[in-house]
């Protein structure tokens, strides 16, 4: 039996009056891509950022039910979010680096942590750079602006930035939709690399890279996780009808 | 094909094809007037730019040629009206420096911290009712901040030089009527600017970076100092440039509360800036000294102009990164 690296229990989440997700009871492997699939709307990318309570900074948000990190409750009082996105980190859909140059991108989630030692920031950033697949095209430009990077590039290097701290679990939200397709592959590769050492979970639209990276996949509809399993037997033989539909492209 | 229409129809045809000749042509001339008026206006502030500017420099120089440029810019004596006069303006434009440079040091921390929180930290109403003080801020006279400056703030400043030069002999006391006094008007009177445009600059930075930082675990006032700030950088550059310029041309509230005697630049010392030395003596100087005190003022122009074309460059700065 595989480990479970998290845990949701009868989640459920309210954006004011929205009932946006609804009793989501889900197990995600440890050291294995997770991909949440479901059409625009349906709740996955809310799903995602209660993993590590991005949904914390937008007001109006209710929350019942548990999301269980190493089987201890992320949003039990007293938890220290800061401590918790440490180890939950995130990519965004937009590759979206800070203003300043690329080794003071990655070097920033060390910093705001307190590394102050020249030497060990230089490690983290160059094991960090490698680990996103990308050294090789930064490392003579580490001290400029990363502005100048390719979509591509930086979406890979936000990549190294959220690697930087040490996660043990890796979130992206549509790490690929502003990508072009020769970077989208580069990705993808990446995302298979880095279940080596994180567990990934993969919000996307595209349910071909559902397939193609994913090791286990949860279909979302209206808030609700329809069907959940290993990405194999989902898209081979869905059990729901609804999923069926969707994988078919009726909807969505 | 016009043509054979206009046969076949006959008058009425030819009658509507005038009138609708007729409406273009009306058209057309109010574009034609719209355009050349609005070509007036436009320069209208050229002529003005370009007026001054050739006013100054006509006016400016000829005392540069009588007196010499380095006895009136880097000596330091300032005697326009004695029988052997000297012209020099050093610690006047020391003095506007100095001025300049304090009120910024002591205003812009305030104003950019203000700044943040009416775009971070402030819940919407506060941030609202903040905001509307800071405007109001901006359209108070500076004459009013003057007096203000004069009736309340001289007296502290005076209680305060008396405390702190009590035991030092041959002090010139100057009732609290001195630089850091002239600084601190200054300083609450460009924070204003400052403020805002500081603030546009940090509503400006796009909510996926703060996002980003939160993620990595870093928190609000880490998320602030590290990324939102350094992001905003141009516009707070802006925002500071646009205070120095509002600083270094202030006269009115300067000559209120600076005292005004010639004086090297140090902060319970009575001062002369630029700008107060052409307000108080413009109105009885003649010959010689009226003639070095439009050079007073060509130095303030040309400090002013240097200042819009930091300005600019800052601008310009931005624009490429944004590429």
């Amino acid at each position: 039996m595989d480990d479970i690296k998290i845990r949701t229990d009868h989640l459920n989440l309210y954006y004011g009056r929205t009932h946006a997700l609804k009793n989501v009871s889900v197990k995600i492997r440890a050291q294995a891509v997770t991909a949440l699939i479901g059409p625009s709307g349906c709740g996955k990318s809310t799903f995602l950022k209660t993993l590590n309570r991005m949904n914390d900074l937008s007001g109006n948000v209710r929350i019942e039910g548990g999301v269980y990190l190493d089987g201890k409750d992320i949003y039990a009082p007293g938890v220290d979010v800061a401590k918790l996105r440490r180890k939950v980190g995130m990519v965004f859909q937009e590759p979206n680096p800070f203003p300043m140059s690329i080794y003071d991108n990655v070097a920033y989630g060390p910093r705001v942590h307190g590394i102050k030692d020249h030497g060990t920031l230089e490690k983290i950033v160059e094991e960090s750079l490698r680990g996103a697949s990308i050294w090789d095209e930064v490392k003579g430009r580490l001290r400029k602006s990363a502005l100048g990077l390719s979509g591509g590039q930086k979406q890979r290097l936000c990549i190294a930035r959220a690697m930087a701290v040490e996660p043990e679990v890796l979130l992206m939200d549509e790490p690929t939709s502003a990508l072009d397709p020769a970077s989208t592959v580069k990705v993808e590769e990446l995302m298979k690399e880095l279940k080596k050492k994180y567990t990934v979970v993969v919000v996307t639209h595209n349910m071909q890279q559902a397939a193609r990276v994913s090791d286990d996949t949860f279909f979302f509809l209206m808030g609700e996780a329809v069907e959940t399993g290993s990405t194999y037997s989902l898209f081979s033989k869905p059990r729901d009808r609804r999923t069926f539909d969707y994988i078919n492209g009726r909807f969505g | 094909m016009q043509y054979i229409s206009a046969e076949r129809y006959g008058n009425s045809y030819r009658n509507a094809e005038k009138k609708r000749y007729r409406d273009r042509s009306r058209a057309e001339l109010v574009e034609t007037v719209a355009e050349t008026v609005f070509t007036f206006c436009a320069f209208c502030s050229v002529l003005a730019v370009a007026s001054i500017t050739l006013y100054m420099v006509v006016n400016g120089t000829p005392a540069v040629f009588r007196v010499g440029l380095k006895d009136i810019l880097f000596s330091s004596t300032w005697k326009p009206v004695a029988k052997e006069p000297s012209f020099g303006i050093f610690y006047v434009v020391l003095s506007s420096i100095a001025g300049t440079a304090m009120a910024v040091i002591l205003g812009v921390p305030v104003a950019l911290l203000t700044a943040v929180f009416l775009a971070e930290v402030a819940p919407k109403k506060l941030a609202a009712t903040v905001g509307a003080a800071v405007e109001l801020l901006a359209g108070i006279p500076s004459v009013i901040y003057g007096m203000i400056g004069m009736m309340v703030l001289n007296p502290v400043m005076y209680r305060l030089e008396q405390r702190i030069f009590a035991r030092t002999p041959g002090h010139q006391f100057t009732g609290g009527a001195n630089l850091l006094s002239a600084a601190l008007v200054l300083a609450v009177m460009i924070m204003p600017t400052v403020i805002s445009i500081s603030e546009t600059a940090i509503r400006a930075v796009p909510a996926h970076l703060r996002a980003s930082s939160y993620a990595l675990g870093a928190s609000r006032v880490q998320t602030i100092f590290r990324v939102v700030l350094p992001a905003a950088k141009p516009g707070i550059a802006t925002a500071v440039v646009l205070g120095v310029g509002r600083a270094l041309g202030e006269a009115m509230a300067v000559s209120l509360v600076s005292g005004g005697s010639v004086n090297v630049p140090l902060p319970f010392r009575s001062v002369r800036f630029l700008t107060t030395a052409l307000v108080s003596e413009m109105g009885y100087a003649g010959g010689l000294h009226r003639q070095v005190l439009f050079t007073v003022g060509l130095v303030l122009f040309v400090f002013i102009m240097l200042i819009n074309l930091s300005l600019n460059r800052i601008l310009k700065e931005r624009e490429r990164q944004d590429d």
